[in-house]
C-alpha cells in the first residue's frame, strides 16, 4: 500500500485565519469562546467560538463577493485556496475533493436570506467548492457527526492507499447555528461556562465553528519532515445513538486497529490528541479507552477549550494541529483543565512544552456511536 | 482479496408502496399508503420484532427495516462494514426539529438530525462494532458504493460490507441495500450494482 | 387509580413511542429506567420536556431526574407539589 502524508492545510477559526495565527493563539492560551446572549438558557445565554461574520466577508471580498456565499462557504472556500495557492503545480482534474460536515448550511432552513433553500443540500456546498476552483473529479461528501473531518482524512487515505488517485483535498466545516445551540440544549449537553474538558468541574460543551482544509498526497514535499498517516481505523460502539459506551469499546476497538496495522504499541505514541467534549459521558468513556489500551502516560490534550465543539470540523482541524505539535516538537496545553475528573489518570498536558515528537494519536468519537483513531508519524530522513 | 471473489450476496429495495426482495416482490400495498403506514404494514410483513424500532425516525426506520430482509438469519461477521449514502441527508427530521425550535426542542428529534445515526442504529440491532461511512450524494453512485466496499475489503478493514442508497425527503422514499461478501452469484462491480438498482426501481 | 396517572402513562406512551405498552401494561410501581419499561437517557431527556410542556415545571438539574422519574406515582406526586399549569 502506498504511503500517504499530510501536507499543506488551513485553519479558519475566530482565533485565525491561517494555521499559524491558530497556532499563535494556542500558544499564547488565547480562547475562541465568549458569551453569546440567547433566551433560551436559564442563563440568558451560553459560551461559543464564533467567527465575527464583517471581518471574514472583508478577508473574503479580496477572492470574491462575499454577497454570494454563505458564511460556511467563505470558510471553506478561504481554506481550500491557501492551500491551493501553496500548491499551484497540483492538477485539479486529478485531484480528489471531499467535503465533510455535519450540518453545512443549516442556518439557511432559518434565517431569511438570498440564499436559495437548495443551498443545504450538503452535494450542493460541495460543488459550490468544486466548481469555485474547478475540480474535475465529482466531490465526496462525508457526514458522520463528530468524526466526520477525521474520517475525511481516513477516507483519503484509504482511496490513495490503493491508487484510486493520488492527491486529495479533504475540507472540513461546521457552524454555531440555532438549530444546533437548541438541540445541544435539549440534551442539557451545553455548558454554563467556557468548556472544561476531563476536568473535576466539567459542565459539558461549549459549541464553536471552524473550517479546515489540508492536502492529502502519496508523494511527500520535504526531506524530513513530513508527516506520514501511518494508519487509521474507525469502529461502532454498537451500543447507544447517543450515549457514549460505558467501557469506550468503539473507541477502543479503533486504536488497537490503528496500532495493529502500524505494528506500533501504545508506549511509542509521544502524543495523544483526544475528542474531550467536556460533557460528563464522553470524557469517562475516553479515558476509560485509554486506559484499557494502555495509554496513560501518553501526554493528552483536547483543544475544546480553544475552539469549542467545531462538530464535523473538530477532528480536521486538530488533526491538523496534532500534524503541526509534531512537526514543532510542541505540546499544547489542554486549556481549562482544573483538576482531573475522569476515573483513570490521564496524562494531561497541563503546560506548553517543548520535547521531541515522532508519533502522535488523534482519536474522535460522536453521535452515532461513531468512533476513529488515527496515527501520524513523523519522517526522518528517507 | 481478488476483486473477483466479491459478490452482492443479497439485496433489497423498499420504493413506491413496494418491497422487493433479489427482485422478488415481498410485499406491496393495495392501494396507496402514507410513509407511517406503509412503515407499520412493512414491519409486519418483515417480521420485525424491536421496539426500539417505533422510537426511531422514518429514514432509520426505512434502513432497519431494508436491514433486517437482507440480515436476518444471516451469520454476520462483526467487521462487516456499514456505508450508506443518500442525497437529503436527515432533512426530513431536520426540518421537523427546526419548525419545533419556537416550541419545545425535543432531543428525540434532535438527536436523527444526523443522516449517520442509521449507521448506528443497524450497529445495534446487528451488534456490528465495525467501519461505518456516510456519504452524501447527489444521485445514486454505483461507482462510489462499488470502490469504497472494495478499499474497505482488500485492505482488510472489512470481511463484508453492508452498503446502499437511503433517501427520504417529503415523505418520498428510496432505499436499496445490498450485502456484499464472499458468497453468491453475482460479482461486485459498478455496472451490477448500477444494474441491480435501476432494476428495483422500475 | 386517578386521572394524573393514567394521564401520565398515556403521554409517556405517546411521547416515547411505546407502541407495545398500553396503559394496563405499566403498574403505578414499575420502575421506568432499566428493567421496566426500558427507557434510557433520551427517554429522560425527553420527560424533562414533558414535565415543562404539560405541567410548566423546569428542571434545572438533570440529576433530578433521576428521583423523580423512578416511577409513575414518584412523577405524580412531584408533579402535584410543583405543578404550575
Amino acid at each position: 500500500m502506498k504511503k500517504t502524508y499530510l501536507l499543506e492545510d488551513a485553519i479558519i477559526s475566530p482565533l485565525g485565519f491561517t494555521t499559524e495565527e491558530n497556532i499563535e493563539a494556542i500558544i499564547q492560551l488565547r480562547s475562541a469562546l465568549r458569551f453569546h446572549e440567547n433566551k433560551r438558557f436559564p442563563s440568558q445565554g451560553y459560551y461559543a467560538g464564533i467567527i465575527d461574520a464583517d471581518h471574514l466577508n472583508s478577508v473574503f471580498s479580496e477572492m470574491a463577493s462575499p454577497n454570494n456565499f454563505t458564511k460556511l462557504e467563505q470558510m471553506m472556500l478561504l481554506a481550500v485556496k491557501q492551500v491551493l495557492d501553496k500548491n499551484l503545480q497540483l492538477d485539479l482534474s486529478k485531484t480528489a475533493l471531499i467535503i465533510s460536515t455535519t450540518k453545512g448550511n443549516i442556518n439557511l432552513l432559518n434565517e431569511a436570506s438570498n440564499f436559495p433553500k437548495e443551498r443545504v443540500l450538503l452535494h450542493h456546498l460541495a460543488n459550490i467548492i468544486k466548481d469555485f476552483f474547478g475540480f474535475g473529479m465529482k466531490p465526496m461528501v462525508i457526514s458522520n457527526a463528530c468524526i466526520s473531518g477525521g474520517l475525511a482524512v481516513a477516507v483519503a487515505k484509504r482511496f490513495i492507499g490503493l491508487g484510486n488517485f493520488e492527491h486529495a483535498i479533504v475540507v472540513a466545516g461546521d457552524l454555531v447555528s440555532e438549530f444546533v445551540v437548541s438541540g445541544f440544549q435539549s440534551f442539557q449537553a451545553i455548558s454554563n461556562a467556557p468548556c472544561k474538558p476531563f476536568s473535576m468541574n466539567r459542565k459539558g460543551i461549549s459549541l464553536g465553528e471552524a473550517a479546515g482544509a489540508v492536502l492529502v498526497s502519496s508523494k511527500s514535499d520535504k526531506d524530513p519532515g513530513n508527516i506520514q498517516i501511518l494508519s487509521e481505523a474507525s469502529a461502532n460502539d454498537a451500543n447507544h445513538i447517543s450515549g457514549p459506551s460505558r467501557t469506550g469499546e468503539g473507541l477502543f476497538l479503533s486504536i488497537q486497529q490503528a496500532l495493529k496495522e502500524a505494528n506500533v504499541h501504545a508506549g511509542q505514541i509521544d502524543y495523544l490528541s483526544a475528542h474531550g467534549t467536556a460533557t460528563s459521558f464522553n470524557d469517562e468513556m475516553e479515558a476509560i479507552a485509554f486506559g484499557r489500551a494502555n495509554l496513560l502516560d501518553s501526554p493528552v490534550n483536547s483543544f475544546k477549550g480553544y475552539y469549542g465543539h467545531t462538530l464535523g470540523a473538530s477532528a480536521l482541524i486538530e488533526t491538523i494541529l496534532t500534524k503541526h505539535s509534531l512537526l514543532n516538537n510542541e505540546l499544547y496545553m489542554s486549556l481549562n483543565f482544573d483538576e482531573l475528573g475522569v476515573s483513570q489518570k490521564i496524562n494531561i498536558i497541563k503546560q506548553f512544552e517543548k520535547r521531541p515528537l515522532n508519533l502522535a494519536l488523534k482519536t474522535a468519537s460522536g453521535f452515532g456511536g461513531c468512533n476513529l483513531a488515527m496515527l501520524l508519524k513523523k519522517e526522518d530522513h528517507e | 482479496m481478488s476483486r473477483e471473489s466479491v459478490y452482492i450476496t443479497d439485496f433489497v429495495s423498499l420504493k413506491n408502496n413496494q418491497i422487493k426482495h433479489q427482485q422478488k416482490l415481498l410485499y406491496k400495498a393495495d392501494s396507496f399508503l402514507e410513509l407511517k403506514s406503509f412503515l407499520k404494514e412493512s414491519y409486519k410483513v418483515i417480521g420485525l420484532n424491536y421496539p426500539k424500532f417505533h422510537k426511531m425516525d422514518d429514514l432509520c426506520k426505512l434502513g432497519l427495516l431494508a436491514s433486517e430482509v437482507i440480515l436476518k438469519e444471516k451469520e454476520l461477521k462483526t467487521d462487516t462494514a456499514i456505508v450508506l449514502s443518500n442525497a437529503s441527508s436527515s432533512l426530513q427530521t431536520d426540518y421537523k426539529h427546526q419548525n419545533s425550535l419556537q416550541q419545545h426542542v425535543s432531543p428525540a428529534v434532535f438527536v436523527y438530525t444526523l443522516p449517520n445515526i442509521i449507521l448506528g442504529e443497524i450497529s445495534i440491532k446487528y451488534s456490528l462494532k465495525s467501519e461505518n461511512v456516510f456519504f452524501i450524494e447527489e444521485t445514486f453512485n454505483a461507482k462510489l458504493l462499488n470502490d469504497y466496499a472494495q478499499v474497505l475489503l482488500q485492505s482488510g478493514k472489512a470481511s463484508s460490507v453492508v452498503c446502499g442508497w437511503i433517501n427520504l425527503i417529503n415523505d418520498e422514499y428510496d432505499v436499496f441495500l445490498c450485502l456484499i461478501s464472499r458468497k453468491g452469484e453475482i460479482p461486485l462491480s459498478v455496472e451490477n450494482l448500477e444494474q441491480l438498482y435501476l432494476f428495483e426501481n422500475e | 387509580m386517578n386521572d394524573l396517572h393514567t394521564e401520565l402513562k398515556l403521554s409517556i406512551i405517546e411521547q416515547l413511542n411505546l407502541e407495545e405498552f398500553s396503559v394496563e401494561d405499566i403498574d403505578n410501581n414499575d420502575p421506568l429506567f432499566g428493567d421496566g419499561l426500558g427507557l434510557d437517557s433520551i427517554d429522560a431527556l425527553e420527560l424533562i420536556v414533558l414535565l415543562e410542556k404539560d405541567y410548566g415545571i423546569k428542571l434545572t438539574d438533570p440529576d433530578q431526574g433521576k428521583e423523580i422519574f423512578s416511577s409513575i406515582n414518584q412523577m405524580a406526586s412531584f408533579i402535584e407539589a410543583h405543578r404550575t399549569k
